[in-house]
């Protein structure tokens, strides 16, 4: 008998651990920064010293706080942090500091598209902690290492409610999420690092049904793209429990991203009691008004505004507004160019053409593109006076460009020799040099074989070497031929 | 005042940093001779077992280069040459730090607590670093894996604790001033125990930084000394706020040195009825108590008794929260970082965990985790936890209403004189309730002093307590100064 997997609704809630980008530790002065040897970036904080009290990185509050006025939450203003006891090597002081009673944003939505149209995933909480060392078990054949650089570097937890229904919502969702930590440039967001880890709540349920299923969490998700494919794998591996008359039973697992497929770590029973208090070696802290005014200020246009300027006030196609807002580099490269032009759309080929073939090329960001914006507004000023067509631009200009960023792109013309002849003379001349050369299908034109004139304007391109004005010479060219 | 004796040792005679710093101005002394003093007088009664490590050649290193400074003509600290004690809970950089526990065995911390550099920036000698309680856990320095300290004044006596042997220290001479922490009067027991001034300052007065942490939201640091105008400039020194510890006091440190007689006006003064009226207070210490008020009163001061309705539930409510705070502190002590860890092949991260902390720990610190681990967790939190939280805010809302009609309050500092050794080892319940005077302080955060006014017929000295207002240290200190000066019993 075949399972109908369409009578079950999946359900999903996403975990997500964002590292913030601070200089220095949620309660030290040591480096945040990732990587480093091994135990380079601490000190008897960290270590967890006797002795040691933590002192709370201002910075981290503001970012936090960032995260949240972007996603829509309202900001808790009184704040203080818990400590969450658990045994751990890499956790130094035997207890996480973690806002377990008041997150400092509570609420809000991070807005998504898909192919169903779009729509918003309700959030639960962002929440700020301090991450965990690493255990290092591949170093030593006997022993486990630990190395305690990432040992608190600030966390936010961004936590949603149980909105997500399918594999391409998560990764719709987390592509977004990212999109608007990277917007803000509080997490560069690189799953792959670690920057940015995901934990899904999984569970699934007849539709129709109100009442959630039994979860299971799954973990080590270390891209976008694994988040979707652990749904997927996972909702399906709970639909054929359910109908083959078993229960879910509640566990947290691990997805195998060598086979897409998820497998357990442990049960509920073994979950333990984290005695949450509030740490008395900090003081609690206050989001004051004047800081919620200095960072709701510091919050540049997100992606979805952009979007709308782009297509309401410049008439871009939607498509365009999306390419160039997907990073806000390009976005900025994109709004300083026209500033020196109103030709907007030409301004938007020019990002989704040569631009964006070069970033793919050469695998760079558009703050190493080496041209400046204004000189791209440049260069759609003479293609709209006609000094020169797009193709030449796009190929021998742009190229000459990339080489010489510095020059202007008239004077580069010049020297190139790649500046287009609207000289009625000249232009009547190469004319006449090509239909001497071809008289049979100047005969043939005249007979009635009217797609010849595109090989005529052809010829006259070539011995022109590109630079008799095309629509000048269709003209003249009609005349001729008449 | 410093002659040779018969056998060449040196007479050397402390009386107050005040004298010593003008002996050591005319010349009459030297910081040499006060260390190699200290450090034969050390030497000598060794078995109280007041010191757990002295670091005698250093000292007299430091000794000779600030002679030789002041010989030159430059400035001196204001602590300068002082002779000073750490309790081993303070960290000294490079120096052995164990809390008088074997789980920190071989364990050199690799930064000065913020009270030791301003006391080594005044030009301070710190000798040595003083016996306790393990973790500052007891009421009588019998929890040490270093041993017992002894009472100086009758060695069949504990000096009290947490910190006993600082108190020793300044009691039996070793010392002219010693630093220890007090989270539940573990400085101000022991000074009522060995006859000498104690005080807990206002929470957060001193910074916590360096600090081995017992209990956070309690635990500060504490001073010994002969007398109040050594432990007032030695406040100065070590007061205030400090980037290290983010629940340190931003307010302004007064000048405590300067012990301007109180001008002569009536005092308003309270104490506790219930207290004083306590079956477990030793009948002569009641007694003492209220001639004192009679005195007090005679002088014109009104001294009145306010209820206290809440006596039963201040000592609950301490333990509750200080183990709670103590199970969690103490879990970086894991073998995993520094200190002792158990090398057997263990088959889990857990027996690893279990064996070290085993081994390491002690059974009142052990039985302080047990129970603070307990309070905490689910389904006992809000039957203990959240409960003592609530006792503690009313606590506090009890204080304040008290010092807006009173100036200060008087209780006595523990419930008898100094235990007999071995006394109270299989009971910790009665010891527990003899911290019934002194938790009170540190549930609320104020101010208090033992100042050593009286003398048991037993033989042993004990003080009173005398409390103020958040922050009022100047006012307390000059109180004590007035009443050490009028009351202070001969022993």
């Amino acid at each position: 008998m075949s399972i109908n997997y369409d009578e079950y609704e999946i359900v999903v809630g996403l975990e997500v651990h964002a590292q913030l980008l601070t200089n220095s530790k949620l309660f030290c002065g040591d480096s945040a920064a990732f990587g480093g040897d091994p135990n380079t970036h601490i000190s008897p904080i960290t270590l967890a010293h006797p002795g040691t009290l933590p002192k709370l990185n201002k910075k981290a509050i503001t970012y936090a706080v960032k995260i949240g006025l972007a996603c829509n939450c309202s900001i808790t203003r009184h704040n203080y942090f818990a400590r969450k006891n658990y045994f751990y090597p890499d956790l130094p002081k035997g207890y996480q500091l973690s806002q377990h009673t008041t997150p400092v944003c509570q609420g809000g939505f991070v807005t998504i598209r898909t192919q169903e149209g779009t729509r918003d995933i309700r959030l639960n909480r962002i929440h700020m902690e301090e991450d965990a060392g690493k255990s290092l078990h591949d170093v030593d054949p006997n022993n486990t290492c630990v190395d305690y650089n990432r040992a608190g570097v600030p966390l936010v937890e961004i936590v949603t409610e149980p909105d997500i229904h399918s594999g391409d919502e998560a990764y719709a969702y987390l592509t977004e999420l990212r999109k608007l930590l990277r917007y803000l440039e509080i997490c560069d967001g690189n799953m792959e690092e670690g920057s940015m880890r995901c934990d899904a709540n999984i569970s699934v349920r007849k539709k129709g049904d109100t009442k959630l299923g039994t979860k299971v969490e799954v973990k080590n998700l270390n891209s976008i793209r694994n988040v979707k494919r652990a749904i997927e794998f996972e909702s399906k591996r709970l639909i054929d429990i359910l109908e083959s008359g078993e229960k879910v039973i509640q566990q947290t697992r691990s997805f195998d991203a060598g086979n897409g497929t998820t497998f357990a770590l442990r049960t509920k029973e073994d979950a333990n009691d984290y005695r949450y208090f509030a740490d008395p070696d900090l003081t609690p802290f206050v989001v004051t008004d004047e800081l919620l005014h200095e960072v709701r200020a510091s919050i540049p246009a997100l992606p979805e505004e952009r979007v709308v300027r782009y297509t309401q006030e410049l008439q871009l196609p939607d498509y365009d507004a999306r390419v160039i807002t997907d990073e806000k580099e390009l976005a900025v490269y994109f709004e300083q160019i026209i500033e020196h032009t109103k030709n907007y759309k030409a301004a938007a080929n020019w990002m989704l053409g040569p631009v964006k073939s070069w970033l793919n090329e050469t695998g760079g960001s558009i703050t190493a593109f080496p041209v400046p914006p204004a000189t791209i507004a440049a260069l759609i000023a003479l293609i709209d006076s006609n000094q020169v067509n797009f193709s030449v631009a796009s190929t021998k200009l742009f190229a000459a460009l990339l080489k010489e960023p510095g020059k202007q792109p008239l004077q580069l013309a010049k020297e190139l020799n790649l500046l287009q002849d609207s000289d009625e003379g000249n232009v009547a001349a190469w004319i006449e040099e090509v239909l001497n050369k071809m008289p049979d299908k100047v005969a043939e034109y005249k007979k009635g074989k009217k797609g010849l004139i595109g090989l005529f304007v052809g010829e006259v391109k070539k011995v022109s070497k590109g630079k008799a004005d095309p629509k000048l010479t269709n003209d003249i060219l009609l005349k001729k031929l008449q | 005042m410093y002659l040779k004796a018969g056998n060449n040792q040196l007479l050397f005679k402390y009386h107050s940093i005040a004298q010593y710093h003008q002996d050591l101005l005319t010349g009459t002394t030297s910081c040499v001779e006060a260390v190699q003093h200290y450090l034969q007088q050390i030497d000598a009664r060794r078995h109280l077992n007041a010191y757990v490590n002295t670091y005698g050649g250093e000292a007299l290193k430091r000794a000779a280069e600030l002679d030789a400074s002041r010989k030159a003509g430059k400035p001196t600290g204001k602590l300068h040459g002082v002779v000073i004690a750490l309790k081993d809970v303070i960290a000294y950089k490079d120096h052995p730090l164990t809390a008088a526990s074997k789980i920190l065995e071989g364990f050199n911390p690799v930064f000065n607590a913020t009270a030791v550099d301003r006391l080594l920036a005044e030009e301070a000698i710190i000798i040595g670093h003083t016996n306790c309680d393990e973790f500052a856990m007891g009421s009588t320095n019998e929890n040490s894996s270093y041993g017992k300290v002894l009472n100086a004044l009758d060695e069949t006596r504990v000096p009290g604790g947490s910190s006993g042997g600082s108190a020793v220290a300044v009691q039996a001479g070793l010392c002219m001033v010693s630093l220890g922490s007090d989270t539940g009067g573990s400085v101000r027991q022991p000074a009522d125990f060995c006859g000498v001034v104690g005080l807990k300052p206002t929470y957060g007065r001193i910074s916590r930084h360096g600090l081995i942490a017992y209990a956070s939201s309690f635990d500060q640091i504490g001073i010994f000394a002969a007398n109040v105008p050594d432990v007032a400039l030695v406040l100065e020194v070590i007061a205030g706020p400090d980037d290290f510890d983010s629940t340190g006091a931003l307010q302004p440190v007064d000048a405590y040195s300067n012990l301007t007689p109180l001008p002569a006006k009536p005092l308003r003064i309270a104490y506790f009825k219930e207290a004083l009226e306590s079956p477990a207070l030793d009948n002569e210490i009641r007694q003492s108590i209220l001639e004192f008020a009679a005195k007090l009163q005679a002088d014109g001061h009104t001294v009145a008794p306010v209820e206290f309705e809440y006596l039963d539930f201040i000592v609950p409510a301490y333990y509750i929260l200080t183990t709670a705070e103590a199970s969690s502190n103490l879990s970086r002590y894991d073998g995993v970082k520094y200190g002792h860890r158990n090398l057997a092949k263990n088959n889990s991260l857990t027996d690893f965990y279990c064996a070290t902390r085993s081994e390491g720990f002690g059974w009142e610190v052990k039985r302080r985790i047990m129970l603070g681990t307990f309070v905490l967790s689910a389904g006992y939190y809000d039957a203990y936890f959240t409960k003592a939280q609530q006792v503690r805010k009313l606590l506090v809302d009890k204080i304040n209403l008290i010092f807006s009609q009173f100036d200060t309050i008087l209780l006595p500092t523990a419930p008898s004189t100094a235990f007999r050794i071995g006394e109270k080892t299989e009971d910790p319940i009665s010891m527990y309730l003899a911290d019934i005077f002194t938790v009170f302080s540190n549930l609320t955060g104020i101010p208090t002093i033992s100042i050593p006014l009286f003398w048991h017929s037993n033989g042993m000295p004990y003080g009173v307590q005398i409390m103020t207002n958040q922050f009022s240290e100047l006012y307390l200190l000059q109180l004590s100064q007035l009443w050490m000066q009028q009351f202070r019993h001969a022993g």
